[in-house]
């Protein structure tokens, strides 16, 4: 069997282990799009009204809220299920399971992609669940193309992978799932720090670098963009790039992690 | 990335003609400044059981841990069904099965999908993979759990379900690390008997233990490992043969007496804070009996009279520093 077709038998037999596991014990996929969904509700229902007033051009009602707060949302529901991919791949490496894996004559990357492929998997089914959520309270997109829809879901699925081989690589230098799981949490507080809830230009001068050069708010802008026509500029380039960056990254760590030798 | 090797031979032949399954020469392992593996030389032939015993902290894991490609040694080379481990450990893994001492099963799936993982993971197909795993459920007699999720099976379930796991790929040399700690009495000798079988169809086992009845009971050839050296390797009649042989033990509880019999026997060896004395003989009927008219004819009368042949037990302590922990069995 050649190397690729090997890596590929393999990776989706992991696949299809980690798949089981989400489907066997679906509750902290669940848990997790829990956050999400209440910030939502939350940032609507309560404080919708006077959010507004602070975007742009004078406030628009809870409703142009709900619009500008949907892009945010959708991201931070990928931060939150990426914390779940750290806790599991943690959880993972301290069955004994692993162990006999790496004892197969199988492709010694295939765990690590199972995890990976599953992961964005289940980010891009919850991203459709917060985002379901979401049109049911009455999101709508301004003009979006089908081609534009596309794009965001392509942007959100990258988005995914970039998150998850970072979160791949905290879960595995985590001596056990609790450390993975606070070692994971700046996923989901990085958009909290973002422009998801309210503009960058809303908020103090020295916070301001710290919202704008991180990851999430040019993905955030752009998706934006790309669902409501607002301008896109730089961040769809910044947004690519980042992913890319984190991608690479994340799996050259979680590579160089999982090639030691276990204890 | 190593490319996948099929592997055709699982044994290379020494000079004398008999195929070896595993062989090392100076194998080496630290952890820091903890040397654990101090230079292991092995050489197991084909077909055999071999049993590396030693107590706890020993460094027998590690040994298998290298050996099955899971740690690099630091020094030291080892052919593994007739592929270097440096060099081709892919080629090693298609060779052999382990069983670690921590249970290696999915708990979060249930028996059978475990096996059916094992089975993909071989690369059978979906067929034969169904067949395999069915077989080796009956087999192991979890055919009736199977459709449980592996953390609800008890410890001996667990086990058998991890060796099963581990048959899946129809290994010829099968790595069984301390493959009975923790199970009951029952359970323990339906896995001697699983291994047995291993052995009858030909299959090479190496195991690690710190059972000396286990590696009496099932090894050609036992390794004695302690603070990481083989201090001893042997069948298990040749390390009995390495000490001394038995005795009679005269045990007393009044120290006036125990003194007057120790002045009288002069020639057995004495523990005065026991107050015990030792005389030498192979525990025969008649060695018996002439000591026992002996000692009437000395006017000695010990409380307590043992009679002591050796047995893998002491070999184990004498090699590995222990203490008069000798086992009596008095007859």
């Amino acid at each position: 069997m050649s190397t690729l077709s090997l890596a590929v038998r393999d990776s989706s037999t992991m696949l299809r282990r980690n798949l089981l596991h989400a489907r066997r014990y679906p509750s902290m996929t669940l848990n997790l799009l829990l956050t999400p969904v209440m910030l939502l509700l939350l940032f609507v229902y309560i404080f919708g009204d006077t959010m507004s007033a602070g975007l742009g051009d004078g406030g628009g009602g809870r409703s142009e809220y709900l619009a500008y707060l949907v892009p945010g949302i959708l991201t931070l529901t990928i931060g939150g299920t990426t914390i779940g991919t750290a806790v599991s791949v943690s959880m993972d490496m301290t069955e004994g399971i692993i162990a006999r894996f790496r004892t197969l004559a199988i492709h010694r990357g295939s765990v690590l992609i199972g995890h990976v492929i599953g992961s964005v998997l289940q980010c891009v089914a919850s991203v459709v669940l917060v985002g379901a959520v979401a049109v049911a309270i009455g999101f709508r997109s301004t003009n979006a193309t089908a081609l534009e829809w596309i794009l965001a879901l392509g942007l959100l699925s990258l988005v995914s992978l970039s998150l998850t081989w970072i979160a791949v690589g905290m879960g595995l230098s985590s001596p056990n799932p609790e450390a993975a799981s606070n070692n994971a949490m700046p996923l989901m507080i990085l958009p909290l720090l973002s422009s998801a809830f309210v503009p960058v230009d809303a908020m103090p001068g020295w916070f301001r670098p710290i919202a704008e050069y991180q990851p999430f708010t040019p993905a955030i802008e752009t998706l934006r963009g790309l669902l409501l026509g607002t301008g896109i500029g730089n961040n769809g380039w910044l947004a690519v790039a980042w992913c890319l960056g984190l991608t690479v990254l994340g799996y050259a760590w979680s590579k160089s992690l999982f090639d030691r030798d276990p204890k | 990335m190593p490319s996948y090797v099929m592997s055709t031979s699982t044994s290379t032949s020494d000079p004398n003609g008999s195929t070896v399954a595993v062989s090392a020469v100076g194998l080496r392992k630290s952890y820091g400044d903890k040397v654990v593996l101090d230079g292991i030389d092995l050489r197991i032939p084909t077909g055999s059981v071999f049993a590396l015993l030693g107590p706890n902290g020993a460094g027998k894991t590690t040994v298998v841990k290298i050996l099955s490609t899971l740690v690099s040694a630091d020094d030291g080379q080892a052919l593994v069904g007739g592929h270097d481990l440096a060099a081709d450990p892919q080629g090693v893994r298609a060779a052999i099965g382990v069983t670690g001492q921590f249970s290696a099963v999915d708990g979060l799936i249930t028996g059978e999908e475990n096996m059916l993982l094992m089975a993909d993971l071989h690369h059978l197909s979906r067929r034969d993979g169904r067949g395999i795993a069915g077989e080796l459920l009956e087999r192991f007699d979890l055919t009736e759990a199977a459709n449980k999720p592996a953390s609800t099976y008890s410890g001996g379930m667990k086990r058998r379900l991890d060796i099963a796991m581990t048959l899946v790929g129809s290994a010829r040399i099968i790595f069984l690390d301390e493959p009975t700690t923790g199970l009951d009495p029952r359970a323990r000798h339906t896995m001697w008997q699983i291994i047995r079988d291993l052995v009858s169809d030909g299959v090479t086992v190496f195991l690690t233990t710190q059972y000396l009845d286990e590696a009496d009971e099932l090894a050609d050839r036992i390794a004695v490992l302690n603070d990481g050296r083989i201090v001893a390797e042997g069948t298990a009649e040749e390390l009995k043969r390495l000490i001394p042989g038995g005795h009679v033990r005269l045990g007393f509880t009044d120290p006036d007496t125990y003194r007057s019999a120790a002045s009288t026997l002069g020639e057995a060896s004495h523990d005065d804070e026991a107050l015990t004395l030792q005389l030498p003989s192979d525990g025969s009927q008649r060695e018996l009996r002439s000591i026992l008219d002996w000692l009437d004819a000395a006017g000695v009368e010990a409380d307590e009279l043992t009679v002591h042949t050796p047995d893998l037990d002491d070999v184990f302590f004498a090699l590995t520093g222990g203490t008069d922990q000798t086992k009596e069995s008095a007859r």
